[in-house]
């Protein structure tokens, strides 16, 4: 066991923090509404101390930096870096000691953009990832449907090839951002005498073609913002294919492990635990400190348990990208499971400590932390099901992990 | 960096688990158990010394092998994993740490050395120190103890026994002294031994460093919690592989029962839970072998705690997958049932180490 990064880290380490201490506290302006749920979610901008800068404005400064898309060829607008594991860690560790507002996620910049550069041709990568990482090109994701939830491969949105374009007919639901992107990526059946999973094509698909319909989907949070999609004669060219006719399926796994990973970042767990214990410091019941109250106490530290657990667990993780050969076959599997119930329990807790308190939402004059806790309670119970449910979680773990057997296919009568 | 067991820790660990299996089978364990294999019992103990075991915490210059906590973690999870009817917290964890941080020269000499040689065994009573029940409790006075301990660890055919009373002092007495009554207590754990110790006017030497204060007694404690719970950890690891393994083989409705989703899904959330528990526990050992103690102990609190939540559902889930055949003493699963069950009460249950670690942190003023 060795948790040093080593000596010639150190340098690195300390330009990072230097940078992190300047803008520490910043505040990311933009005008759009977009970016509000991005926010709350990575835990930025809770106390507004610090600089201001522009959307834009920041993410070109972290890509100079190297902070963001660094081992992203310069040639598409990254810093070009070598891929470095430690690096990376260093600084998404400083930028969370020092709350320094993280460089603009979403689903452009972390399933698009890796995609791209595996299987996109010359022409998209020169075309899309460069305005993707400066915030300019905003995308959606096309996958689930009506009836292709966790069977997503069974979708049925029809891409037809006609006179060297595709017209693509169908729905699609689940839609985060629709309403502000640009771009969709999107998972489209153009192969329809194929098996389910060799049918299905990657198709980019700029959101002001005619024929797109935009429907709000409104959730249980009230603010997340899905949309339904619908998609009539929308025809797009030929070109927009990523990867080859019928591969689509392997272009969209190649990234849906990543995704899985990041549903719960155990850096911002943290965080949320240590703003949970400085809520139960400030709020009392019949003048005692919430923190004084034995049972609500104990609550607590069950949870610090798990927290401290996976943040233990986040390092071995790390520790095995870094050291091939280390084994922790389950270990990388459980975290979407493990990861989005802990921070549904965490929040809840903090809404349970707050009793009466804890049910005020919204714009309420009297709402603790601009009503973060209930949001993040409801969209957590969301990412338990989005991304892959969780019980479709314990079935990967279970039969990919464990080497337990499949369900039988059952027979279907007709 | 690099964060897990080195190669040298995975090894002995092997080395131990290898040997459960080989002489220390569920048979074996019944036997044992049930007050039928003392000869056995006695084979197997000295089989797994002749590993090194007790010379692990012993420092190099007083003939052991000066390794850390974090080996001692390595070789707990094995003796979990078999319900390996071994003395080690107390013996080869708790006493040569008090004796190498607590005692002067002098005392490290005569007694380090011996442990290193397997010339003596000692037994450790610290849980009055914990959370005193019922009357316990040793007074110490003209160098002479009175009094009771109980659940005091690995003290069955001990020579030695190391006890603390309530203000952390460490007194070493000789387990062979009248004066000295040595109850076997009957807990539902038979893998390992827990008794009641009555002193009356036994003399006692106490550990010199803690004469002052309590920090030596309270290093002490932590290191015997993390083994606690990576021995839960390796307990709960051999209960998972058993009923994943069982409902690979086990048919009903003409299918194997792994393949119901109602039990796999059980599988997944043991062995999710379990996963993270790994990383806490060797966190906490390598924290208590090179941080300070205002880091390590609340890692040391936590994985007391959080493996022991963990280890009573796995210890629940799993003999559930076993239906029928789990609940008998057939199958023999209820040795780690019953083991994780003890460790969870031992030098301080859930809620008693959370709340030690809530005051560590300030929380309750």
């Amino acid at each position: 066991m060795n948790l040093e990064f080593g000596s010639e880290y150190d340098e690195f380490t300390k330009e990072v923090e230097d940078f992190c201490k300047e803008y520490s506290g910043a505040t990311i302006t933009t005008n759009d509404k977009k970016f509000e749920m991005h926010d709350a979610l990575s835990g930025n901008a809770s106390k507004k101390s610090g600089k201001s800068v522009g959307r834009s404005e920041w993410q070109k400064l972290l890509i100079e930096k190297g902070y963001f898309a660094r081992s992203i060829p310069k040639e598409y607008g990254g810093y070009g870096g070598e891929p470095d594991i430690i690096k990376s860690r260093i600084i998404a560790g400083a930028f969370a000691k020092y709350k320094v507002p993280n460089a603009m996620g979403g689903q452009g910049i972390d399933m698009l953009v890796p995609t791209l550069l595996e299987w996109g041709t010359e022409e998209q990568k020169k075309q899309y990832i460069e305005s993707t990482l400066h915030g300019e090109t905003i995308w959606c994701q096309g996958y689930s449907e009506p009836n292709a939830g966790s069977d997503l491969a069974s979708l049925q949105t029809k891409g037809e090839l006609i006179d060297g374009n595709w017209v693509i007919n169908g729905q699609k639901i689940w839609t985060s951002t629709a309403q502000y992107s640009q771009m969709m990526f999107c998972l489209v059946r153009t192969e329809p005498e194929a098996s389910k999973h060799a049918g299905i094509s990657f198709i980019l698909i700029p959101m002001d073609t005619p024929g797109i319909e935009i429907r709000p989907l409104v959730d249980m949070t009230l603010k997340a913002g899905f949309n339904e999609v619908f998609f009539d004669d929308v025809t797009v060219p030929e070109e927009n294919i990523v990867g080859k006719r019928g591969e689509g399926w392997s272009v969209a796994n190649s990234v849906l492990g990543h995704e899985r990973g990041s549903l719960a970042n155990p850096n911002v767990t943290l965080n949320r635990l240590n703003s949970l214990i400085n809520l139960m410091k400030e709020e009392t019941i019949d003048g005692r400190r919430l923190i004084d109250v034995a049972s609500y106490r104990d609550r607590l530290l069950q949870v610090q348990g798990k927290v401290l657990a996976a943040q233990a667990h986040s390092l071995r993780l790390l520790s095995a990208k870094i050291n091939p050969g280390q084994n922790v076959k389950l270990g990388g599997m459980i975290q979407k499971l493990v990861g989005t119930e802990l921070r549904h329990e965490l929040e809840g807790l903090a809404i349970d400590i707050m009793g009466e308190l804890g049910t005020l939402y919204e714009d309420d004059p009297n709402v603790r932390g601009g009503g973060s806790w209930q949001f993040t309670y409801m969209y957590f119970l969301g990412l338990i099901i989005g991304g892959g449910t969780n019980q479709i979680q314990k079935n990967i773990i279970s039969e990919r992990g464990l080497g337990m057997p499949r369900e039988p296919k059952v027979q279907v009568e007709v | 960096m690099y964060f897990g067991l080195s190669e040298e820790q995975e090894s002995i660990q092997d080395f131990v688990k290898k040997f459960l299996a080989d002489n220390s089978t569920v048979d074996e364990i019944r036997k044992i158990a049930n007050g039928e294999g003392e000869e056995l019992e006695k084979n197997i103990i000295e089989g797994i010394l002749s590993l090194g075991i007790n010379t692990l915490l012993i420092p190099e210059k007083h003939n052991g092998l000066g390794a850390g906590l974090l080996h001692a973690v390595a070789v707990a999870q094995a003796l979990g994993s078999g319900v390996g009817p071994i003395p080690f917290v107390g013996s080869y964890v708790m006493a040569p740490i008090a004796i190498n941080l607590g005692g002067n020269e002098e005392q490290k000499n005569n007694y380090l050395p011996k442990i290193a040689n397997n010339e003596i065994r000692f037994g450790v009573g610290m849980t009055e120190f914990v959370g005193a029940r019922e009357d316990a409790g040793i007074e110490f006075s003209k160098n002479k103890l009175n009094g009771r301990a109980l659940f005091v660890l690995d003290a069955e055919k001990s020579d030695f026994i190391i006890l603390s009373n309530k203000s952390g002092n460490i007194f070493i007495i000789n387990a062979k002294e009248k004066g000295v009554k040595i109850n076997k207590l009957t807990t539902v754990d038979k893998t390992r031994s827990f008794h009641e110790i009555l002193l009356e006017n036994v003399n006692a030497e106490i550990l010199a460093l803690t004469e002052e204060n309590n920090e030596i007694a309270k290093k002490v404690v932590d290191a015997g919690r993390i083994i606690l719970a990576a021995d839960t950890v390796g307990a709960s690891e051999a209960m998972v592989e058993k009923a994943v393994t069982y409902s690979k083989e086990r048919k009903q409705f003409n299918r194997t029962i792994g393949s119901f989703q109602a039990v796999k899904h059980m599988c997944a959330e043991m062995a999710a839970d379990l996963e993270p528990c790994y990383s806490l526990v060797w966190q906490a050992a390598h924290s208590f072998d090179t941080e300070e103690v205002s880091s390590s102990r609340l890692l040391a609190c936590q994985s007391k705690s959080h493996t022991s939540e963990v280890g009573k559902m796995i210890s629940k889930k799993a003999t559930e997958v076993h239906g029928g055949m789990g609940f008998t003493d057939l199958l023999g699963l209820h040795y780690w049932f019953k083991r994780i069950g003890l460790n969870r009460q031992i030098l301080g249950a859930p809620e008693i180490v959370r709340e030690e670690a809530a005051e560590l942190q300030g929380f309750n003023q």
